[in-house]
């Protein structure tokens, strides 16, 4: 420790980091691995790290067997439709209440975001018997519309925390220039809002993807995501540990590379702005 | 820049929002309190009479709720024990110069992208499965005999996996409040004479207070709903070993289908979760002033 | 062209009066300055002007046309704001030419006027840059380009030099003043700075609290302050004020005197007191003298005086008449 060589702490930091690093990530990387094995391989003892043969044959069996590619589709549409339609809803919103704030727009802002504080059992009897009788169970457009709801307090608070930092002079400057409303919204307002509302979109699509309590409760065959998808190999079929690993590899892996892309606005979209 | 136009445009903008977040709130909340009251079971449709607080006091004599309110508060603290002191740690390892930062960062991140459903089903199959899983492999390999994880501990092994879905949330956020951290005050205390653990405790640890209760808080939120984790490991066993509130309300309602029953434990979790929401909501709202 | 014409206005935020009944003639092609402590109200008269606020009450009149109800975008006025507002994602030449691109103007006439003042405000290096690769200068530039290509019936600039530092400031004045003298368009500018208000207006009015304090050219304010408050906001330093005995001699409740007309002696004076201390500036000398009564009292004194910290001295009115009088409702005798 009497060593104060900078690129000899800078190796050991690098060194302690890097095992951490890789200790917390294994789970996953265990998992893209033995998506690549067969199912001997797979529960193989020893396990086997890299010394297996590498087969794609996991993934064509995954789908094979039960269809996988409709789940994937369910997750896309219930997760890409919910956050549009979110955003369909919350953008203006979000700008009205950052751009012509009234007194009440902060209670507006503390009640959306306290509907997302209700546990969702606190209203499970209710959704599901709705949803009997008026048909919407395991049905896509039933996810989008839950999906929806419970982040619509996520999607109004991030849209206006962004907006919230577009300066109101250059709306003003604009509306001097000789902008109309609508001229103000296409030339200035847009380019400036169109990064706040990517962030938004890609993290509640992160959200709506790994949504696990409502696409379990609400669907069955038929419009069951990904999630519920792989709740069905709980048991017996997750001794198949090849096959769930290459179902599990392709859950995550659009999510996780889209959650690497939005590391930042997680921390805000997830804090409602507490922390930046 | 507030005309009575734009204010009246304002308000026409915010309204669908409002409304539907209105009725998502008012109309199945409603229900379930009026459910509550009922002696309602669906499997006897038709049969349903008003039984006054006979659902809660049901409910709040059952062992099993006292079992899985136990259970919930185990969980919920377990979970924040790990990730708040293992987010400090990592913020604080994350934040020093190293090699490959954003590399290391990346895989630390990762576990949170992952579906409920799917880092419980790899933990329970190939890491806790007493036959084929590594962890028993590992045993083997040391000449410890396997240990059923899931059956023995399942609530610690849930709380394990849970927290391993949350520790990067914590460092994320943790790592964000370390670095806007200004620079001058680092250096200010060192020609004050601070060392290393004194810098900790008197400046980066206050710094971070903020965003630590900001962690607890909205964890708290989340972890009171855990549910997929607990559905696809151990159905809430064995027995009652590993229900919590959320689990409970679910069986109650979609497996034993007593609504009325239900609908009293959901309200008693609405009521939990809601003295939670109410400090967070605090601590978000003066954030909003400033 | 220019003239604007406030009538009785008034500006209330909930139960909160802003600007009580005022009116104001603003005459074509003046310079006119709204100058006052923070929170007097100026900039908010100044964006009622602009129409960015709706009047309370009152009307105001754009060449003699009502234009209370009228929007800011068609009032055919330009405003340069303290941020400098400029569009983030736009080059300068967009920035520039966004306005007329809003009027319809057709490209090669677009081109035209934005090259053009591109030229004026030695912006042409930049046209291609955002804003973000511009120093503050720069984006100043920019805006009061965005501004001048519309050929406004009046410029409003809300504070405009408040975040350039000192040296950039005064040039940036010279530029304005400069602009003005060349358009003769009708501009009104929003200040806190008595000395930007002194050496560009026409026409300079004092704010206090919504309140119009005087109105008048630099030089009458300079000499004739209406009031305490005026004597004491314009001239730098600030006029020295002395109560008691001393302003009783004169026939006053409160005597000011300006640090420049004071004349020092070592030896005989009307005031007594200790130099506390001494700024040296080369062309002039700034003593602050602490009288025996206890009032500061700042005298500057041309060139180099030999004056230093703790000398006794005695300080007089160079003459009797640059002695301003006021009575004990703070009114000018």
């Amino acid at each position: 420790m009497t060593n104060n060589n900078p690129n000899y702490n800078k190796l050991i930091v690098t060194l302690f980091a890097w095992a951490i690093g890789l200790l917390i990530f294994f789970p996953i990387l265990w998992t893209i691995l033995t998506s690549f094995k067969t199912e001997a391989e797979a529960i193989a003892s020893p396990p086997l790290f890299l010394g297996f043969n590498w087969t794609l044959e996991n993934y064509l069996e995954v789908h094979e067997r039960s269809n996988y590619f409709l789940h994937f589709w369910n997750s896309v549409v219930i997760s890409v439709g919910s956050t549009l339609l979110g955003l369909l809803i919350a953008i203006p919103a979000a700008w009205a209440m950052a751009f012509v704030p009234a007194k009440q727009t902060k209670n507006v802002l503390m009640w959306m975001l306290s509907t997302k504080m209700l546990p969702p059992v606190g209203v499970l009897i209710p959704i599901y018997l709705l949803f009997r009788d008026f048909g919407l169970l395991d049905t896509r457009v039933g996810l989008v519309i839950v999906l929806t709801l419970i982040n619509l307090p996520i999607i109004v608070w991030m849209l206006y925390t962004y907006f919230k930092e577009i300066p109101g002079e250059i709306l003003e400057a604009a509306r001097m220039d000789g902008a109309t409303l609508w001229s103000e919204v296409i030339y200035v307002l847009t380019p400036m809002a169109v990064p706040g509302i990517a962030s938004t979109l890609l993290l509640n699509i992160i959200l709506a993807w790994n949504e696990a309590f409502w696409t379990l409760n609400l669907t069955a065959a038929k419009a069951a995501p990904l999630t519920a998808f792989i709740a069905s190999y709980s048991s017996p079929e997750g001794l198949f540990y090849a096959k769930l690993s290459a179902a599990s590899t392709m859950a995550i892996a659009p999510i996780l590379i889209m959650g690497w892309f939005s590391q930042k606005q997680l921390v805000r979209g997830l804090t409602f702005g507490a922390v930046k | 820049m507030a005309t009575d136009h734009s204010r009246t445009a304002a308000r026409f903008m915010i309204s669908p929002a409002v409304l539907l977040l209105l009725g998502w709130m008012i109309i199945p909340l409603s229900m379930t309190i009026y459910f509550s009251f009922l002696n309602y079971n669906l499997l006897s449709p038709g049969m349903e009479e008003f039984i006054g607080f006979d659902n809660y006091e049901f409910f709040l004599t059952d062992p099993a709720f006292f079992a899985a309110l136990g259970n919930t508060l185990l969980l919920v603290g377990g979970v924040l024990l790990i990730t708040i002191i293992g987010g400090i740690g990592l913020a604080l390892l994350l934040d020093q110069p190293m090699w490959g930062q954003g590399i290391v960062r990346i895989l630390v991140i990762a576990p949170f992208f992952v579906m409920p459903t799917v880092s419980a089903l790899v933990w329970k199959n190939m890491f806790m499965n007493p036959v084929d899983g590594l962890f028993a492999h590992a045993a083997k390999a040391l000449g410890f005999a396997p240990f059923d994880f899931l059956a023995h501990a399942p609530l610690f092994s849930i709380i394990m996996i849970v927290a391993w879905q949350w520790l990067p949330f914590a460092t994320l956020i943790l790592l964000t409040a370390l670095q806007s951290l200004d620079q001058e005050q680092i250096e200010a205390s060192k020609i004050d004479g601070a060392n290393k653990v004194n810098r900790f405790i008197y400046i980066v640890l206050p710094h971070m207070s903020r965003a630590i209760t900001v962690v607890i808080l909205i964890q708290t939120i989340f972890l009171l709903s855990i549910f997929a984790e607990i559905l696809v490991t151990t159905n809430g066993g064995p027995g009652y070993a590993s229900t919590n509130l959320t689990y409970l309300v679910y069986a109650q309602s979609l497996l034993q289908f007593d609504v009325g029953g239900g609908s009293a434990g959901g309200i008693i979790a609405v009521i939990l979760a809601n003295i939670v929401a109410f400090f967070l909501m605090r601590m978000i709202g003066k954030n909003l002033e400033a | 062209m220019g003239s604007i014409t406030l009538a009785n206005v008034t500006k209330s935020f909930g139960a909160v009066n802003v600007i009580p009944p005022l009116n104001l003639e603003i005459n074509e092609g003046e310079f006119v300055v709204f100058v006052g402590p923070s929170g007097c109200g100026k900039s908010t008269l100044l964006r009622l002007i602009a129409g960015l606020e709706d009047v309370t009450s009152g009307t105001i009149s754009i060449d003699g046309a009502d234009a209370t109800a009228v929007p800011p975008a068609k009032r055919g006025l330009a405003m340069v704001f303290q941020s400098y507002a400029l569009y983030p994602h736009m080059s300068v030449r967009k920035n520039i030419s966004f306005p007329l691109k809003m009027a319809g103007l057709d490209q090669a006439e677009i081109d035209k006027k934005v090259n053009g003042a591109a030229e004026v405000l030695n912006l042409s290096d930049y046209i291609d840059r955002r804003p973000g690769q511009l120093s503050g200068g720069q984006r100043q530039r920019v805006a009061i380009g965005r501004a001048i290509v519309r050929e406004p019936e009046a410029f409003l600039f809300d504070e405009p030099l408040s975040n350039l530092d000192a040296a950039l400031r005064v040039n940036m004045r010279l530029e304005i003043t400069e602009l003005h003298q060349n358009l003769k368009t009708t501009m009104i500018y929003v200040t806190h700075d008595q000395v930007e208000a002194m050496t560009m207006a026409d026409k300079i009015v004092v704010l206090r609290a919504g309140f119009i304090e005087q109105v008048g050219s630099p030089l009458e304010l300079y000499r004739s302050p209406a009031n305490l408050f005026v004597a004491g906001f314009i001239g730098s330093p600030k006029m020295n004020f002395l109560t008691g005995a001393a302003a009783a001699k004169y026939d006053a409740t409160t005597i000011g005197i300006r640090p420049e007309h004071v004349s020092l002696s070592d030896k005989e004076g009307d005031w007594k007191g200790v130099v506390g201390v001494a700024e040296h500036l080369g062309s002039d000398t700034f003593l602050y003298v602490k009288l025996e009564d206890g009032t500061q009292f700042t005298v500057r004194a041309e060139g180099e005086v030999s004056f230093e910290h703790g000398d006794t001295v005695y300080a007089s009115a160079a003459s009797a008449d640059r002695i301003y009088r006021f009575d004990d409702k703070d009114i000018a005798l």
